[in-house]
């Protein structure tokens, strides 16, 4: 059996529309620095010896983003790794390089500024290809809508439900000292918001976010020296969908199904109706926390509708953070999700804190209408 | 933030490099075709008894190479998905709102992506019977179909 990983220290800066006063590395350095003040670690041979950095080189409008945080991670004249996928790989990454022996302690930060382009669907318009699906105009955000339709179809839901997650959201969110652009929202202003990629409205899609998030990843035998509150990574697992869209079933939930049957069987959840504490999934758009539920195994295929109006978010304890229709960038959203869930198991939550949380499950997901999902399963040292 | 904005300075930018792509071996046959005789091409995997459009040389659920296995579909089809597109961005091919649809081409077994014009907004609906509308000029892309119109 490989050796256990704990999450040590867990950092953050705000969420906000427009950082514009912050350079990547400054935030960077924001959260490597409460790192180092919650754990007293340092770069030398005994403490991070390896740094994994998540970027997006079309975000950051710079090729090889990460050669620009190398310095800020304490990678320069050290061991440096990049993730340039969505954020949560980082933590599979460290956890293999930790489990594998090669490394003991392992630093990431993430970092995304999503308001520096000019606009967020430009950048994921280049994720298509040139031949078949760019010209059409496909973006993530026009994927979604072609998802959210396939899923409506499925479900049933519409537009008062979508409405009533936006507005739940929002009501998490202005607890979240992360947020501090959150505000209340009501189910007027929501269903009144234009319709973007219908059936997806403006206030349905996450806004455009910028920020960064770290953590310290520790091997087992050496968590001691940092922290007396580890979170353990106990299960991780990924699944990459097919790349055309009509070649998947837009509202089947495919690739994460796969993903949770990976992460849950490494983890050793038997129930995921029962399992989990907290639960933070990575919903970009309002149809998403229902349908990711349905496909992570945790309610059943189809009846996200109803879990929504029998308040089933609440009862689950699902994106008690706001989620990411409150605000974190896309590249980091599921790194975002587990630190939240970290946080919440470490008890460190204050108003927004779950008592007695015990295990979580933490949820990313990258590419157009769903692609790539990911999940990682902690659980309170 | 506590930064006061005099004083501070921000560089605009602009990233924009002029890029050729190679549309490799089955891309370029499919285009070709869709150029000069405005026929619709996909590959059959044999084995899964499944006919991809856009092609590809390999199938993806059974790894077989299947690049030899042309097959002509139909340019009449079938929505099998849509959502209105109402924001406009400089990539997209035609003023918002419009509809984005996926297609499942008569005699194909992948829908793809593609806009559907000549009918309002709200008669659209999944199951709409289409016809391919190409276009006058070329591109030598997937634009090469105009759109699609509603059949007959």
């Amino acid at each position: 059996m490989a050796r256990k990983v704990g999450i040590c220290a867990i950092a953050q800066t705000t969420y906000e529309k427009n950082k514009w006063g912050a350079r990547f590395q400054e935030m960077a350095l924001e959260v490597l620095e409460s790192i180092q003040q919650q754990t007293g670690v340092d770069f030398s041979e005994t403490g991070i010896t390896m740094s994994i950095s998540v970027s997006d080189d079309v975000f950051d409008a710079r090729t090889i983003s990460d050669n620009a945080m190398t310095d800020v991670l304490g990678a320069h004249l050290g061991c440096e790794e990049k993730i340039a996928q969505e954020g949560i790989q980082a933590l599979y990454y460290g956890l293999a390089a930790i489990q594998s022996g090669h490394e003991d302690v392992v630093l990431i930060v993430g970092h995304c500024k999503e308001s520096q382009g000019k606009s967020r669907n430009m950048v994921t318009h280049l994720a298509f290809d040139p031949f078949f699906t760019r010209p059409v105009g496909l973006d993530f955000c026009a994927a979604a809508g072609l998802q959210a339709q396939a899923y409506a179809m499925k479900s049933g839901i519409g537009d008062e439900e979508l409405a009533r997650i936006v507005v739940r959201s929002s009501e998490n969110a202005v607890k979240n000292p992360m947020l501090p652009e959150a505000k209340k929202l009501t189910m007027k202003e929501v269903m009144a918001s234009p319709m973007i990629a219908d059936p997806i409205r403006a206030l349905h899609a996450y806004p455009v976010s910028d920020g960064a998030v770290g953590m310290l990843l520790v091997a087992e035998d050496r968590v001691k020296e940092f922290t007396d509150t580890p979170v353990w990574i106990k299960g991780v697992g990924n699944c990459m969908d097919s790349f055309f869209m009509g070649d998947r079933n837009l509202a089947s939930n495919f690739a994460l199904k796969k993903a949770a049957q990976i992460a849950y069987k490494r983890a050793g959840i038997d129930n995921p109706g029962k399992a989990f504490d907290i639960i933070e999934v990575s919903d970009q758009y309002a149809y998403q926390q229902p349908m990711w539920m349905e496909g992570l195994g945790i309610i059943d295929d189809g009846k996200g509708n109803e879990w929504i109006k029998k308040d089933g978010p609440q009862k689950n304890n699902v994106n008690i953070s706001g989620g990411t229709l409150a605000g974190s960038p896309l590249l980091l959203g599921g790194l975002v999700r587990a630190a939240e869930a970290a946080i919440q198991l470490k008890g460190e939550a204050g108003d927004r804190q779950v008592a007695n949380a015990k295990t979580a499950l933490a949820h990313g997901v990258m590419g157009p209408a769903g692609q790539f999902h990911s999940i990682a399963v902690l659980e309170r040292g | 933030m506590n930064i006061e904005k005099d004083n501070q300075f921000v560089i605009e930018g602009k990233l924009a490099l002029p890029y050729q792509y190679f549309s490799g071996r089955t891309g370029s046959r499919f285009l070709i075709r869709l150029r000069d005789d405005k026929k619709i091409n996909g590959l059959k995997c044999n084995a899964c008894n499944k006919v991809f459009v856009p092609p590809r040389s390999t199938c993806e659920i059974c790894g077989e190479t299947i690049q030899d296995n042309w097959v002509e579909v139909k340019d009449t089809g079938t929505v099998t998905g849509f959502t209105v597109v109402r924001y406009s961005e400089p990539h997209q091919p035609v003023k918002a709102p419009y509809i984005l649809a996926l297609i499942k081409l008569d005699g194909a077994d992948t829908p793809f992506a593609h806009i559907v014009q000549g009918i309002a907004i709200e008669n659209m609906k999944v199951g709409l019977k289409v016809k391919a509308k190409f276009a006058e000029k070329t591109t030598s892309t997937i634009m090469d179909i105009n759109c699609f119109m509603p059949a007959g």
